[in-house]
């Protein structure tokens, strides 16, 4: 299983927290996914309503790993300070980087990512960092202190799977033994089966278990397809070729 | 004196951030904080004097993915 900053995890699987129909079936799709990892993150609290005192107790009863986020973060300084009070709010080093880039496809931004990575990993922070499958990008994370890289998919919430296959394989080569993620953009257990095949340690997903028509049967889906792909990528699948070998022994067949 | 809170404009007499917690009963809550885009630690809210023109953020744990 996979190990991120000297802890190992019981899963595969990390799994978001929000957009869920109901607290039940979050806890649900945790129970039957056993995903080891639950991400978080911070927001407004109104005076006196204590909403985020209830979130925080159903998080613990969970009794998996929190991941705080920095989402919708667009600057160094708004990813520094709210990674600054997740790290106060839920008493962990661990803190998924996010510097958004672009609006309308939620990009990282590469250089702010870089930046606030190495500012926080000098205040101590484990950075998670969301990143594309960028190769220049990911040396810069880990020259900045990163030791796992979630590069995305495809952009968050659209379902559309692993888009740069190649990347995605190039960047497994270059880092063969650091712990890689693909984070954002799958939609379906097979596209999260592929990834596993390409090697990936694990996978982050939100949207697509929270919106399906029954999450908890789509979360265990998922971790039954993390399970296959990476059976599969440890039982060394075959080289792919382009011309047919049959499969059935030609000497012998009777003349007939 | 005006500062803003959450966005929000707030007349408070609150001499330091920890005493703004405590006027919006927040006091006890599991919050962590920001004053002019810079974090304030828990323990250091009480010596966090609050000034005209101040922009508080107050935030908890949410749902994130």
């Amino acid at each position: 299983m996979p190990v991120f900053y000297e802890t190992e995890v019981t899963s595969r699987l990390m799994l978001g927290t929000a957009q869920y129909p109901s607290p039940a079936i979050l806890a649900d799709a945790f129970r039957r996914s056993g995903a080891g990892i639950a991400t978080v993150s911070v927001r407004r609290e109104a005076g006196g309503e204590r909403a985020g005192q209830a979130f925080w107790e159903m998080i613990r009863a969970l009794g998996v790993h929190v991941l705080p986020n920095t989402a919708g973060c667009h600057s160094v300084r708004e990813a520094v300070t709210t990674a600054q009070m997740a790290r106060e709010l839920f008493e962990t080093n661990w803190i998924k980087l996010e510097v958004i880039g672009h609006a309308d496809t939620l990009q990282p931004d590469p250089f702010g990512l870089v930046e606030a990575a190495r500012i926080l990993t000098d205040e101590g922070f484990e950075v998670f960092p969301y990143c594309t499958e960028d190769l220049v990008l990911c040396e810069r994370l880990v020259a900045a202190g990163c030791r796992v890289l979630m590069p995305w998919g495809a952009p968050i919430g659209t379902g559309l799977g692993l888009n740069n296959i190649y990347g995605l394989r190039s960047l497994r080569a270059h880092f063969p033994d650091l712990p890689l993620v693909i984070d954002a953009g799958l939609g379906l257990p097979s596209q999260a089966a592929h990834a596993m095949e390409l090697g990936y340690d694990a996978v982050l997903l939100n949207t697509a278990v929270a919106r399906a028509g029954d999450p908890a049967a789509m979360a265990e889906g998922f971790a039954r397809a993390l399970e296959a792909g990476r059976l599969a990528f440890e039982a060394d699948p075959m080289e792919p070729r382009d011309m047919a070998a049959p499969s059935t022994p030609v000497f012998g067949r009777a003349k007939l | 004196m005006k500062i803003t809170v959450n966005g929000t404009a707030r007349e408070t007499a609150a001499p330091t951030l920890a005493a703004l917690l405590i006027e919006m009963d927040l006091g006890m809550a599991k919050v962590a904080t920001a004053l002019n885009e810079g974090f304030v630690p828990a323990p250091q809210r009480a010596a966090t004097p609050l000034a005209d023109g101040d922009r508080v953020e107050i935030v908890a744990p949410r749902q994130g993915g």
